[in-house]
């Protein structure tokens, strides 16, 4: 099995055979993923949309990242991380509220990469941009880099990590997209509890897919970047601002 | 001419002298942990074999976990062999569920021989309890292997 | 002309012994604030995920500023061949080591993972404007050690010219890495724009040459040199044309936002309703930093070395508080997220980030000032950077024994 996708992916013709084989490709693809043993490609690139229009006043996005990653506080909010948060946007002229959950845009062109001194941020051939915390030296300039504070450094000791989210004093983190589990052919923790106990404002998927929910979602209508002035071309997309 | 050999000796005679010191003060603590009879508490608790040769283990595991340590993170390269969670979910101590501590499997051998360890400022050190570990295993828990 | 003599000062009084105890006991303090922060966390300071960069940052980019800006002196001669500066040059390429280093400690001991250090030396990104500058900064030290062999090394004075050349272009390369660090950065309305890297520029001037001078004063006096109205009038005056150029610099960049509809948000900050930051601006920037210097130097009050040395001081302060208000202040303001919409959340989107120097912080910040006043002294202790004197006679080649009644005009 691995064997032939490899091959499959391998190949120039990569393409062609994709379109003829998409459908019953992607059911494979979402019931057991990538190989464990299998590189990341760029043929695909991750990414989100998220629905304004459809996200109320709800949390569970969140608790669900914060939960899957062992995210946890002291109590004190200044220096506590957050790798999701919700955020109220209020029309200054019209006074007119919306909320939306606010993470790492996964950029295209991150700044937070472009920054990083040794290329400890960096981007994955996916699309996911993470912190390789065994180079991160905690500089912290790449959240002076980031337009959307989607970093946060580890302001004290941790203990009791996930096994597949380290994080640890003295370095910086973010939303990693549930990489762990994007790995293994799941969605994210967000979008999972959304979904589920949520709204259902968030849909993942590759966006170099053209059958994907995500894409088709996308060709279907209206959707925005957040700091399009930047021209960073996230991977996360809202519709509805 | 004169002042510059003079200096070079002296650096010679400075830099000798220390690790004169240096390796003085090593064999005295060599000897006097094996006269104490202090060593590490290796204990195996799983399996009978390593992923590789024990021997190869000893002297060369801070490779491998390196190696895979790049790949995983910037390959998405996920295989269960050579993963750090792996080495975890293996040779925790099931009372403690944890690889560090005074017996713990990394520490005391890390302590024995003076060697910082860095992974357990951001890795958990402990076994992921749902996890199913890799390795060829042939039978239980087998006891105390000394070094 | 005359060869310029220097010595090495005496260093054996109680004088000399408490200034470096005084300075030990800051570097001590240093030290373990350092320790205190790295051993709980960064929790236990000021900074937070809104405010990153916090007063280490103000003193590490102040001192890395400053230290470019103090081998201006030695320029002035190598490179530009004025020879009243020849006697000032070797004090001029050890201030730019011993502040470069002070600054780079602190900048160091704030990281995150300062153990690491050895990852920022052998992992590059070439992308980064940061990894550049840590190029730019060991090779500094490297750089400027040659340029003082040649000046040191009688047989090799000859390359003075050429290497001081190479100095002088490395150290505009340096600040200009040092200005882009932030002029770099796209997303915040404080940053992003070219102008900061000159302006960092003539910034390492006048900071460096008000250290310079403070320094020299001192070491002449306390070692009882001579210095001459010659050199003292002119580095007076040319102190007086780096705060001026400054201040046109912060005039310019400020007049540049207030054009631009997007950033009035930030400019209202900063010149009106900023808080601490606005009164930082004005009257630590630029009443005590440039306005009153500029009085004191340009008027007669400068013939009072005591004035010249107040005015010297608060230009140092004042590029502190320049500091303070460019790193604290730029990253206090918030970010727009969606154009006309007010953001908020529980992670302090859309609300100006609150700030207050934490004891530990300021204590690693003025550890590093008294690690570089501190290397400095002993240098001047084991080798002979100070020249034995500066009076008129022996710093001005074209003195004449009639006494000079008229000060040389502004530079």
């Amino acid at each position: 099995m691995s064997l032939n996708r490899r091959e499959f992916i391998g190949i120039g013709g990569a393409a062609v055979a994709g379109m003829a084989l998409a459908p019953g490709l992607r059911l494979i693809d979402l019931a057991q993923a990538r190989s464990p043993d299998e590189t990341v490609t760029s043929l695909k690139r991750w990414g989100l949309l998220i629905d304004i229009d459809k996200c109320q006043d709800c949390n569970v996005c969140v608790t669900a990242c914060h939960e899957e990653n062992g995210v946890v506080g002291h109590g004190r909010p200044a220096t506590d991380p957050q790798w999701i948060r919700k955020v109220t946007i209020k029309d200054k002229q019209t006074g007119y509220v919306q909320t939306l959950p606010l993470m790492c845009q996964h950029c295209e062109s991150p700044p937070c990469v472009d920054v990083c001194p040794t290329g400890a941020s960096f981007k994955r051939a996916d699309g996911i941009v993470l912190v390789d915390k065994h180079i991160c030296i905690g500089c912290r300039y790449c959240m002076m880099a980031c337009p959307y504070k989607a970093r946060s450094f580890v302001h004290e000791d941790t203990t009791d990590q996930k096994p597949h989210a380290p994080r640890g004093k003295g370095t910086v983190e973010s939303c990693t997209l549930c990489v762990h589990r994007v790995d293994a052919g799941k969605i994210p923790a967000c979008v999972e509890a959304c979904t589920q106990d949520g709204n259902q404002a968030m849909v993942f998927g590759d966006l170099k897919d053209r059958n994907s929910d995500v894409s088709k979602n996308l060709a279907s209508g209206l959707s925005v970047q957040l700091r399009p002035d930047l021209n960073l071309n996230t991977g996360v997309r809202y519709r509805g601002i | 001419m004169v002042k510059i050999r003079q200096i070079v000796v002296g650096g010679v005679a400075v830099v000798a002298a220390g690790l004169f010191a240096v390796t003085l003060a090593q064999a005295a603590d060599v000897s006097g942990a094996k006269s104490k009879g202090i060593g590490p508490t290796v204990k195996i608790h799983r399996g009978e074999q390593c992923v590789e040769p024990t021997e190869d283990m000893r002297r060369n595991h801070m490779k491998y976990i390196l190696h895979q340590r790049d790949k995983t993170m910037h390959q998405g390269i996920r295989t269960a062999k050579h993963s750090f969670k792996n080495c975890v979910d293996c040779h925790a101590d099931p009372k403690t569920n944890s690889v560090q501590g005074q017996d713990g499997f990394c520490s005391s051998c890390h302590e024995y021989a003076s060697v910082k360890i860095d992974c357990f400022s951001c890795h958990t050190d402990k076994r992921d309890k749902n996890a199913v570990a890799v390795a060829p295993f042939k039978g239980t828990a087998a006891k105390g292997a000394p070094p | 002309m005359a060869q310029a003599h220097f010595d090495t000062i005496e260093g054996r009084g109680p004088g000399f012994y408490l200034l470096l105890a005084i300075l030990g006991a800051f570097i001590v303090a240093g030290v373990l604030a350092a320790l205190y922060m790295e051993h709980n966390g960064h929790w236990v300071t000021g900074m937070s995920n809104q405010i990153v960069w916090g007063t280490p940052h103000v003193f590490a980019v102040f001192l890395i500023v400053a230290a470019s800006g103090a081998l201006n002196v030695a320029s002035i001669a190598s490179v530009f061949g004025r020879q009243l500066y020849k006697p000032l040059t070797r004090l001029s390429g050890l201030l730019s080591i011993t502040l470069l280093a002070g600054g780079l400690i602190v900048l160091v001991l704030d990281l995150g993972r300062p153990d690491r250090l050895i990852e920022a030396m052998t992992y590059y990104n070439f992308k980064s404007i940061f990894a550049l500058n840590i190029i730019l900064y060991v090779g500094f030290f490297a750089v400027v050690a040659v340029y003082l062999w040649m000046m040191m090394e009688r047989r090799m004075n000859d390359y003075t010219k050429p290497v001081g050349m190479f100095a002088f272009i490395w150290r505009l390369t340096l600040t200009t890495g040092t200005g882009s660090i932030f002029g770099f950065l796209v997303a915040r309305d404080a940053y992003d724009t070219a102008v900061l890297a000159p302006m960092f520029i003539i910034m390492s001037f006048s900071y460096g040459l008000a250290i310079f001078m403070v320094v020299l004063m001192a070491a002449m006096r306390w070692t009882g040199r001579e210095l001459g109205d010659a050199v003292f009038g002119r580095l007076r005056n040319l102190l007086g044309v780096f705060v001026a150029a400054v201040l046109y610099f912060v005039v310019v960049h400020h007049l540049t936002n207030l054009y631009i509809t997007q950033r009035h948000g930030i400019e209202g900050f900063i010149l009106l309703h900023g808080g601490q930051f606005t009164q930082m601006f004005w009257i630590g920037q630029i009443i005590l930093g440039s306005v009153i210097p500029l009085v004191i130097l340009f008027s007669r009050l400068g013939k009072s070395r005591a004035m010249v040395m107040l005015a010297s001081l608060l230009v140092t302060m004042g590029g502190v508080a320049q500091m303070y208000v460019t790193i604290i202040g730029g990253q206090a303001y918030p970010m727009p997220l969606v154009p006309g919409k007010e953001a908020s959340s529980s992670f302090f989107d859309g609300v100006v980030a609150s700030y207050a120097p934490s004891l530990p912080e300021i204590g690693l910040g003025l550890g590093g000032i008294a690690l570089a006043l501190a290397m400095t002294v002993v240098a001047l202790k084991v080798l002979p950077f100070l020249p034995k004197s500066l009076s008129d006679a022996d710093a001005d080649p074209h003195f004449k024994a009639e006494p000079a009644k008229s000060e040389p005009a502004a530079a």
